[in-house]
């Protein structure tokens, strides 16, 4: 389903900040697969996820979606494809639109928006009933402005738009870092309910270990930007923090640790 | 201090307040819906008087020649789009560009003539300052400028409405999030250029009418008064909550009241030398009361703070 073959990116090239963030990346995921990613800062996992998205091209290597070529398509030309949910809760959703004019502009991913209504009565049903499932009460104040909700509701919402039309792959990039536990807890749940319902290939990072085992079929670590454990089934299940705290140190020689990471 | 003398001026002022108004609705969608101060806007207010008045003496019809104006504007919006989506220039140099550009076409469209007199009494204009009064009600100048705001807001409001509009608007919301949703940013920036540019065009034409000509320098300073009637509208109005149409029109009527302010300072005897620099100083106060209000007048929140879901 996605296919992501040695790719390279560095940013600032020939200048005093130069850094290579991906080196050689290589990651195949099959359809239904929902994979964490996990690793310290500047490890280059965001850099991952928005070389999928097409923030920016690419130094090298090539990126396929369900067999299309996307290496060289635009970041809103590859939109069609994708469902993301960002780290800050801000990013997801346009603060000064009504909730159903959010999820309407998301269910017309990857469609042509011409003269047609922006919203339709027929909609507004389908969005009641979709936001009912985040159990958050957003099915009664469909026209509230999204800049009025929390952090927890607006990514919650962000995770309906981006599901809202099954994407071929969903990137979610620590979109419950910016949250309190309770609501993280509860915005977690609602990912494993949306994605298991309707089967979708996931790349979730997180910097949270515990929910890096608890979630999806399968777990990577990356480290300098490169992957340097990468564990599926029966043995990701029983997968301990311990266990990769201990790989986490062997890769950076023991003196790389970070608190986030030990205390989380 | 004559008081008649006020009171026989504000027809006129009432006039063209609402044809400002006009303007300040095109601006309203740069500025406050694609959130970014487009400077087009000084060109565009002098093209658009330019090709309605040539086109006229050069006996095309009204119709035509607005026609032509309003696509002037929204030519001249899309260089600007250019120039900022296309080739990564900053938006208000991008318009400072186009508006430099276009102060030598506008020359070029008046057969290198700083103006160009139109005369109500051999065409068949739309508006004049010579009808603000004791003419016809549908030859009024403020009946015929109202008639055009309420159909420019209503094209408008639907526009917004639909799947086009909504990207747009999204677009000035959050352009991250439209990227994300497969929205082309590059081209919504740009269809908002335009539509604005030909908005401001046709209240260029109408200004044009109205004052009898057409004038190389009618729009410097255009966008202080834009800016200063969608800022007045919204402290006047604001506080009525209303539709985005009703926003629109709070602009339209900023547009007039700032024009009935400055009509009552130059009455108690400012010199109309100072106009430009009066229209500043309001746009600067009116933009400076949020922030001030912000640092200085914030009542502390009480201990435990607001309650959030």
């Amino acid at each position: 389903m996605l296919r992501i073959n040695n790719i390279f990116k560095t940013f600032n090239p020939g200048t005093i900040n130069e850094k290579t963030a991906l080196r050689g990346l290589s990651l195949e995921l099959a359809e239904g697969d929902f994979v964490t990613v996990i690793g310290g800062n500047g490890a280059g996992k965001s850099t991952l996820l928005n070389a999928v998205a097409g923030t920016w091209k690419v130094d090298e290597g090539s990126i396929f979606i369900d067999d299309a070529d996307v290496t060289r398509l635009l970041e809103h030309q590859r939109a069609k494809y994708l469902g993301r949910v960002f780290q800050d809760p801000m990013t997801g959703t346009a603060a000064n639109m009504q909730i159903q004019e959010n999820l309407a502009l998301a269910y017309r991913r990857g469609k042509f928006r011409g003269l047609r209504k922006g919203i339709s009565h027929k909609e507004q049903e389908q969005y009641r009933e979709q936001l009912k499932i985040l159990e958050l009460g957003l099915e009664d104040r469909m026209t509230a402005k999204v800049g009025l909700l929390s952090g927890g509701q607006r990514q919650a919402l962000t995770l309906l738009m981006a599901t809202l039309k099954k994407p071929k792959v969903l990137l979610l990039d620590e979109h419950t870092a910016a949250l309190d536990p309770k609501t993280a807890a509860k915005v977690l749940d609602a990912t494993d309910k949306i994605i298991g319902k309707n089967q979708l290939t996931t790349v979730m990072i997180t910097h949270n270990m515990k929910d890096a085992i608890a979630h999806g079929n399968r777990l990577v670590m990356m480290y300098e930007g490169g992957i340097i454990f990468d564990v599926s089934g029966e043995e990701k299940k029983k997968l301990k923090v311990a266990d990769l705290l201990l790989k986490f140190e062997q890769a950076s020689g023991g003196g790389m640790m970070n608190d986030r990471m030990i205390l989380s | 201090m004559d008081v008649m003398t006020l009171i026989n001026a504000l027809p006129g002022a009432c006039a063209q307040g609402l044809i400002w108004g006009i303007m300040a609705i095109g601006l309203y969608i740069t500025y406050k819906i694609l959130d970014l101060a487009d400077l087009t806007v000084d060109g565009t207010m002098a093209t658009g008087g330019a090709v309605c008045v040539m086109m006229m003496l050069n006996g095309y019809s009204i119709g035509i020649a607005l026609l032509c104006s309003f696509v002037a504007g929204v030519l001249a919006g899309m260089v600007t789009g250019f120039l900022h989506t296309a080739l990564g220039i900053p938006a208000i140099l991008a318009g400072i560009l186009t508006q430099q550009g276009l102060y030598s076409i506008n020359l070029w469209i008046m057969e290198d003539k700083a103006n160009q007199a139109i005369s109500v009494d051999k065409y068949d204009l739309l508006v004049s300052l010579r009808h603000v009064k004791g003419v016809p009600f549908y030859q009024n100048a403020s009946f015929v400028t109202i008639l055009f705001i309420i159909v420019i807001i209503a094209i408008l409001y639907w526009f917004f409405g639909t799947e086009l509009g909504c990207s747009i608007r999204s677009t000035g919301a959050n352009p991250n999030m439209s990227r994300a949703q497969g929205i082309n940013t590059n081209i919504t920036k740009t269809l908002g250029l335009m539509i604005s540019n030909g908005i401001i065009a046709l209240a260029s034409a109408l200004f044009a009418q109205y004052q009898g000509f057409a004038d190389v320098n009618s729009g410097r300073g255009a966008i202080v008064i834009g800016l200063a009637s969608i800022i007045i509208g919204q402290v006047v109005f604001g506080k009525i909550r209303g539709n985005f149409a009703f926003k629109m029109l709070a602009a339209a009527l900023g547009a007039i009241i700032y024009y009935l302010v400055l009509q009552v300072v130059t009455w108690m005897g400012l010199p109309t030398n100072f106009l430009k620099l009066f229209a500043a100083v309001i746009v600067a106060v009116f933009l400076a009361i949020p922030y001030l209000k912000r640092k200085y007048f914030t009542k502390p929140v009480k201990r435990g703070g607001v309650e959030h879901a």
